[in-house]
């Protein structure tokens, strides 16, 4: 499969990743490798197969509705980059 | 006395036998860190104050019985994908590099209620994305047994502590052979337990339908006692299963009579080393000869699992690694014009090649219009992988085989062709789709002298039958260490 | 010839649960707080957290369904939903795509006397968003995210509407059948209620659907009708210029009454929806449904018609006491403790709602209690209040839910019982009023009403106005 500049940007934009020249150029590449070779398992019949997302049966696993967190509010607000009243400081979301 | 060379079973019987303190084993722990690490880099954090202060804790509890256990007082060190309270824990990554989590792990916090002493944290491929420990943002780990070769990975750092006898044991994680292929490279044993069977809660995810906590350590009685104490229920993982027996230590008997091994023939064919396939073998007709019934057989789908593997990790990896933001935790990029500048510069700056990669892969297999042509396309080869392996147990106990094609690679030979390094993992992902436990432990030597190991697979929470099969073999033979732990300091 | 325009709407209603703890972790959901302090690994997508999910959203959840009539899916799962934004600390939100647990429902709702069913397509479970706050100060914004992961559920409507009368008429069916089930309080104006429109239009007569835009930001019903209106007329005139109206989400502006595209171009709209693998598939068993079943309390359209059966009120009076949950419980407790249903309605239609409207306070914000309404109406019974006394103790029920009893004793408003007391004072009145009293024996009756409130006014009200009138014309009748 052909990846395109657009697909590359698209994806960025999805990924949030902004890629240089060079590195656009290598993940072109890369994806469309990566995508011919994974291209192989067209060769599989799965029209009647059921996708599996996990490998054994389990289910309904459930909490009780019970508070259980205290406040580490201060510890938590360590690790921010930026933070500010108690608050994570980010770039304005709106004007 | 060389207490590193000790296994963790030994070591935690020596303690409680007082014949050693906790804060020698520490110390001793400790100055073979100090004086390896510039060769082997096999950590990112070493916590060398807080281990002598857990030391003095445990050695009380210890004295006074409340610590009972065979591994209390025994140092460890933890993959750094795992979270633990107040100590750094950076993925090997840069957009981690400053974040010391409010919580720990579960298995890691099990460890710690056994009386672990906590030396520090492992060099791991970056989010465990990798099969070299190259693509570290703190520099690659080398292997124990050749300086210019790698240890394998994700969890290299775990495996070359252990090999280099800096630590008795280590946590690793396993998504898709992260703890078997470099327990094979580093000539040390390793199991990736059932999905389900420890619990993920602060394993930072790379692959959450497929990651799984597991031991690295000398031999296979320390991994069965390491399970003991790690696989427990817990109810903060919806997927942490908790029905199955546990007592994975009664299954250390050298008696395999009648067991019943299949060979999988696929796994055989072309490009694996032809070393690699004489030790293997050889291993087989060890456990034939102590009385297993041991058949060739032709298991199927082996193809079709590295690109089933690739979709799905790289699908869910790309949706967990989103919240690296710069928002709550870790690096943020210094300039930035707006909100989603500060994203992207954040993340092109945070993130390695190789993790890059596969979020743009994830990113796309998911996108509109891609989805069922790659997602479920995986998944449903997922099913079919799953059901080939339950067809093979349904006419064996254990299924044997290698856990690599080659022995330890030179470093920097892989990272060219992702491709390749992705074939490396042939024998090991589909262990990691199908939920299924699987031991690596050393079966031989190639002629470079690098180990090579033997990967033994069971059903699902059928731990016991490989622990008993790899224990029954490595009765046969004595554990090899590694040239630099050999040479002493 | 000019053409006519028929307006296509569906809703998705997002509705907060009102369950103790988050949806995925053991947070408090309680309002308010400092920022942050409701927050734990889970809810502020720490890495390595692992999501577990709270039982009583999904009972609510299936609650919600069976009484809306839908189908409930007997293999649920959770979707993740990715897309950046920092109001969503794991930068995707886990919601239901691919099995809701909810399906074709439908609603009946009545406008203008038509009855019609408005279809529900879904209803999901999903989690809740942080709260986002302008600093002007530095120019950026703060993220609080104790609202994150406060458990949400969506039901997405089919494009059953046509105006915004039929709009409000299916939030209002929707916000009582959740009201009764306990499983929301759905403040519109608070948020525990958001409603987002999908509005297209096409010619009448046609049968096919127009390109179709999103609205958000929509507070209250005047603003969901307001918007209605202005997306109705700017689709109409896009059309009539001969463009196309471009399928997008906009913001509306209450306050300017127009609304606005949010695209922008990081915002690719593909949320690459996937099954969350952290979460399993949840079964819904018959024996859990049976559970859900018994216990549904009894809804609105049902109490409408036991109401009328054993209380035998008017219609009017029942579709307003029901038309709140609060008001209809104070209604069945009050009667539950003895008073009779025709008086207990009487307090609630005329004193309740004059009160509410002089407070500008809803159904809902109701706070006083059915017991002492109940002593309230049993002390005008037991005729230890008179009517005009009881008015005003009442008013005091309503503001601080007074015990009636009590204030009636520390304030001396009982009535005078005493006959002979009552019957000096009727006398000095007669006495001082011969005007009034010729009137009223030369036929003209209301003279006495004069009389009585003379009486009413020496007695400084406290006495019972039907005692008087009896004693005064036994008086007058000498
Ligand atoms: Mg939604
Ligand atoms: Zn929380």
């Amino acid at each position: 499969m052909v990846i395109t500049d657009e697909t590359i940007d698209y994806v960025g934009i999805l990924a949030k990743l902004e890629l240089s020249d060079e590195e656009k150029e290598q993940a072109k590449k890369d994806m469309s490798n990566m995508l011919d070779y994974v291209g192989k398992l067209d060769e599989l019949d799965t029209d009647d197969v059921e996708a599996m997302s996990h490998a054994f049966p389990i289910s309904n696993v459930f909490r009780e509705d019970v508070v259980t967190n205290g406040d580490d509010r201060d510890n938590m607000l360590a690790n921010a980059p930026e933070e500010r009243n108690g608050c994570y400081d980010v770039p304005k979301t709106f004007d | 006395m060389d207490l590193m060379s000790l296994t963790a079973v030994e070591l935690g019987q020596k303690i409680k036998n007082k014949e050693v303190t906790v804060k020698e084993a520490v110390e001793e722990s400790l100055r073979r860190i100090d004086a390896l690490e510039k060769d082997i880099n096999s950590f990112v954090t070493v916590d060398k104050e807080g281990a002598l202060k857990q030391a003095e804790e445990v050695q009380k509890k210890i004295d006074s019985g409340e610590l009972t256990g065979p591994l209390a007082g025994v140092p460890v060190a933890i993959k750094d994908n795992m979270c633990t309270k107040g100590l750094l824990t950076t993925c090997s990554s840069k957009i981690l590099g400053n974040f010391v989590p409010t919580y720990t792990a579960t298995a890691v916090e099990k460890l710690k209620e056994a009386g672990a002493v906590i030396i520090g944290k492992t060099n791991m491929d970056e989010f465990a994305m990798g099969s070299t420990s190259e693509t570290s943002y703190y520099g690659a780990t080398k292997n124990p047994w050749d300086l210019n070769r790698v240890p394998g990975g994700s969890s290299g750092g775990s495996a070359a502590a252990v090999s280099s006898e800096e630590v008795p044991y280590a946590l690793g994680s396993d998504t898709g052979g992260s703890i078997r292929q470099p327990a094979s490279f580093c000539g040390v044993t390793g199991i990736k337990p059932t999905y389900g069977r420890v619990s993920r809660y602060g394993l930072i995810a790379y692959g959450s339908s497929l990651d799984q906590i597991g031991p690295i350590a000398k031999d296979v009685r320390d991994c069965a006692t390491i399970l003991e104490i790690i696989c427990q229920h817990d109810d903060k993982d919806s997927t942490s299963y908790s029905e199955a027996a546990s007592d994975f230590t009664s299954a250390l008997v050298d008696d395999v009579k009648g067991m019943k091994i299949g060979i999988p023939s696929d796994y055989f064919a072309e490009g694996i080393d032809p070393e690699v396939k004489e030790a293997v073998l050889a291993a087989a007709k060890v456990l034939e000869e102590k009385g297993a019934v041991v058949e060739e057989f032709s298991l199927g789908m082996v193809d079709y699992a590295i690109p089933a593997y690739y979709i799905i990790a790289s699908a869910e990896a790309s949706s967990n690694l989103e919240r690296f933001d710069g928002v709550k935790y870790g690096y943020r990029t210094a300039d930035y014009t707006d909100l989603h500048n500060m994203y992207k510069k954040t993340r092109s700056e945070g993130f390695g090649a190789e993790v890059k990669r596969r979020i743009m892969l994830g990113s796309f297999v998911l996108s509109s219009g891609y989805y069922d042509a790659y997602y479920v396309k995986a998944l449903k080869t997922k099913a079919l992988i799953k059901k080939a392996f339950d067809d093979a147990f349904a006419r064996y106990d254990v299924i044997l085989g290698p856990v690599a094609p080659t022995t330890a690679l030179k470093c920097g030979e892989s990272l060219s062709d992702p491709i390749k390094m992705y074939l490396g993992d042939i024998y090991t992902v589909s262990v990691n789709l199908a939920g299924l436990p699987g031991i690596s432990l050393p079966c031989g030597y190639d002629k470079n002298g690098l180990p090579i190991g033997l990967q033994l697979l069971g059903q699902t929470f059928d731990e016991k039958s490989i622990l008993r099969a790899a224990y029954a073999y490595e009765q046969s033979r004595s554990y090899k260490r590694s040239p630099i732990a050999e040479r002493g300091l | 010839m000019e053409k006519t325009y028929e307006t296509v709407i569906g809703l998705e209603v997002h509705v907060e649960l009102a369950t103790k703890t988050k949806i995925f972790c053991g947070c408090s959901t309680e309002f308010g707080g400092e920022p942050n302090t409701h927050t734990c690994p889970v809810c502020t997508g720490m890495p390595g957290s692992l999501p577990v999910l709270n039982k009583a959203v999904l009972e609510k959840a299936v609650a919600v369904g069976l009484a809306t009539n839908c189908n409930i899916t007997r293999n649920g799962k959770f979707d993740r939903k990715n897309y950046f934004y920092p109001d969503n600390p794991q930068n995707y939100q886990i919601s239901q795509l691919y099995f809701p647990i909810c399906r074709d429902g439908k609603v009946e709702i009545e406008v203008e006397g038509e009855k019609k069913f408005v279809r529900i397509h879904e209803i999901h479970m999903e989690e809740d968003a942080g709260k986002l706050v302008h600093d002007s100060f530095t120019d950026t914004s703060l993220v609080d995210y104790n609202r994150s992961g406060v458990p949400l559920i969506e039901i997405v409507s089919e494009p059953d509407m046509r105006s915004a009368e039929e709009v409000i008429a299916y939030l209002d069916k929707l916000r009582l059948i959740i009201q009764y089930l306990g499983a929301s309080d759905c403040k519109l104006n608070e948020g525990s209620m958001r409603a987002d429109v999908n509005l297209s239009i096409r010619e009448k007569g046609s049968e096919e659907f127009g390109t179709r835009t999103e609205m958000k930001n929509l507070n209250s019903f005047k603003a969901i009708a307001r918007a209605i209106e202005n997306e109705r007329e700017r689709q109409i005139d896009i059309i009539e210029s001969g463009e196309k109206v471009i399928q997008e989400t906009r913001r509306w502006d209450d306050e300017k009454g127009y609304s606005y595209a949010m695209r922008s171009k990081e915002d690719a709209q593909d949320y690459r929806y996937f099954p969350d693998p952290d979460l399993v598939p949840i079964i819904v068993t018959d024996e859990f449904l049976d559970e859900i079943k018994s216990r549904q309390p009894e809804l609105r359209d049902e109490k409408r018609i036991r109401y009328k059966e054993e209380y035998s009120i008017p219609e009017y009076d029942i579709d307003i006491i029901t038309n709140s949950k609060k008001m209809a419980d104070i209604f069945e407790e009050t009667i539950a403790l003895g008073a009779e249903p025709k008086k207990v309605s009487n307090w609630l239609m005329v004193e309740t709602m004059r009160l509410m409207k002089e407070h500008d306070k809803d159904a809902d914000d109701i706070s006083f209690s059915a017991k002492n309404l109940a002593k309230l109406i049993d002390m005008v019974d037991k005729k230890v209040i008179n009517g005009s006394v009881a008015k005003e103790v009442f008013e005091k029920v309503f503001t601080d839910d007074i015990e009636p009893e009590k204030y009636v004793e520390e304030n001396g408003l009982k009535t005078v019982n005493d006959e002979g007391a009552l019957t000096k004072t009727i006398e000095e009145i007669v006495a001082a009023n011969p005007k009034s009293v010729e009137d009223y024996k030369s036929g003209k009756e209301k003279a006495i009403g004069f009389l009585v409130g003379q009486t009413m006014k020496a007695m400084k009200g406290k006495a019972d106005p039907g005692e008087v009138n009896r004693i005064l014309k036994e008086i007058l009748a000498k």
